[in-house]
């Protein structure tokens, strides 16, 4: 957008039709440029570097690492102007993203930094041709498009960097939030920890039922010590969780109310005959031993003394 | 669709493998429940693992299904109900009240099996 804009600026300046000959002297133009900030590399990037300090950017990172960050990236940058490619700088913002984004870098600092960079560059090209406006004009028309162009690829190469990020985190929120786990055969533990909304009530229902049939469970043990509070809409998910629970053939049995959960149960008035509760896990547990069948016993006396 | 209805040493099973009407339904709950009194069976078991929805209809006529046979001196067992299936009863809030359910056959089978051994020991 801002590229044809530009173009067009240059038509009406030049007063003749953008040809390939133009393509040509706008490269040239870069060329030339590139080289004028290559020469003052040294300078230029101290400038850059004490404004981003100036601006308290950066924080996280200590000095030395931000020069250190500073000199490469402003060869990518001054690489991306040349060639007019961004393959290369996407890889390197890519890339960057990665390693600054678990220090707490935030987006408008990376914004704020690439878009210093551009400043400090500009001003560098206008002392050196600010004599000559027509010059200066021709300069300012080959690189403010491939300027502007960089810092959309830094900027929108971190958000898109930390947009995977988050998404990946949200997908191993939702793995982590209901294990459904295998204690003994035909008995499966949910532990349940944590806030529980309805989308995370939904999920637990599925992964239960789904977890009930693949384990052939018979009983499952609910463990609701993690959970500090449910509204009634949840609790009443839950009732009916242990319901659908029985009729594809499990028993249920719920341990580690917390008393302000017992209380809403309580409150929507749930059939405590559809639903056995037990204190907590282990007697939860015990409870679900003598259902199956099972009896544990030490393996021998002294491991029983030993315990005692 | 005729459900069959097999005879298994002193059980009874029917399994529904398609949708069925309401008609087809309480010919099923005909035939079971007469048939317990014809074969003398001690249980039966209804596998619902082709069903895909219950609606009111159906689980009333299941449950009266159930409790009928109870009358008749047998137990019934209703197995195979899917998770989603079992999940949209409940919250349309249509239980089988009063109905024991099992996973699948084998766990119909072996829940009948520990109820009749209860219920009747084997004179020695």
């Amino acid at each position: 957008m801002s590229d044809n804009r530009n173009k067009n600026r240059d038509r009406q300046l030049t007063g003749e039709p953008r040809s390939a000959l133009h393509d040509e002297s706008h490269a040239e133009v870069l060329r030339e440029l590139v080289a004028h900030l290559r020469q003052n590399r040294t300078q230029l990037r101290e400038v850059w570097a004490s404004r981003i300090m100036g601006a308290r950017f950066l924080t996280a990172m200590t000095n030395e690492e931000i020069l250190a960050e500073c000199s490469s990236v402003y060869d990518n940058y001054l690489g991306a102007l040349e060639t007019g490619s961004i393959e290369a700088l996407e890889a390197y913002a890519r890339d960057l993203s990665e390693r600054i984004i678990p220090r707490g870098v935030e987006t408008h600092e990376v914004v704020g930094i690439v878009l210093l960079l551009r400043d400090v560059l500009a001003r560098s090209l206008f002392s050196k041709y600010g004599q000559d406006l027509q010059v200066l004009t021709r300069v300012l028309d080959a690189y403010e498009p491939a300027a502007n162009r960089i810092a959309t690829t830094v900027a929108v190469g971190f958000v898109q960097e930390r947009e995977r990020i988050i998404r990946q985190q949200q997908e191993a929120i939702r793995e982590l939030s209901t294990p459904v786990l295998a204690v003994r055969e035909r008995l499966l533990i949910l532990p349940i920890i944590g806030i529980l909304d309805p989308q995370r009530a939904r999920q637990l229902t599925e992964q239960l039922l789904r977890g009930i049939r693949v384990n052939r469970a018979r009983v499952v043990v609910m463990d609701l010590t993690g959970v500090p509070t449910v509204d009634a809409a949840v609790a009443n998910h839950l009732v009916q969780t242990v319901e659908a629970a029985r009729l594809v053939g499990a028993d249920v049995i719920v341990t580690g109310l917390a008393p302000e959960l017992a209380q809403t149960l309580v409150t929507i008035g749930v059939d405590l005959g559809k639903m056995a509760t037990v204190g907590d896990l282990q007697g939860g547990i015990e409870e679900a031993e003598k259902l199956l069948g099972y009896k544990v016993v030490p393996s021998d006396e002294s491991a029983e003394q030993q315990i005692r | 669709m005729e459900v069959p209805i097999l005879k298994q040493r002193n059980y009874l099973i029917a399994s529904v493998q398609a949708v069925l009407t309401d008609q087809d339904l309480v010919t099923l709950r005909d035939r079971l429940v007469a048939q317990v009194g014809r074969f003398r069976s001690d249980g039966v078991i209804l596998d619902v693992t082709g069903l895909d929805v219950m609606d009111s209809f159906s689980v009333r006529t299941l449950r009266d299904m159930a409790h009928m046979i109870r009358l008749r001196g047998a137990d019934t067992v209703i197995v195979g109900i899917q998770p989603e299936v079992a999940f949209s009863m409940v919250q349309l809030g249509l239980s089988l009240e009063g109905v024991p359910t099992a996973l699948d056959l084998e766990e119909g089978l072996a829940y009948l099996d520990a109820r009749t051994k209860r219920a009747r020991p084997s004179v020695k």
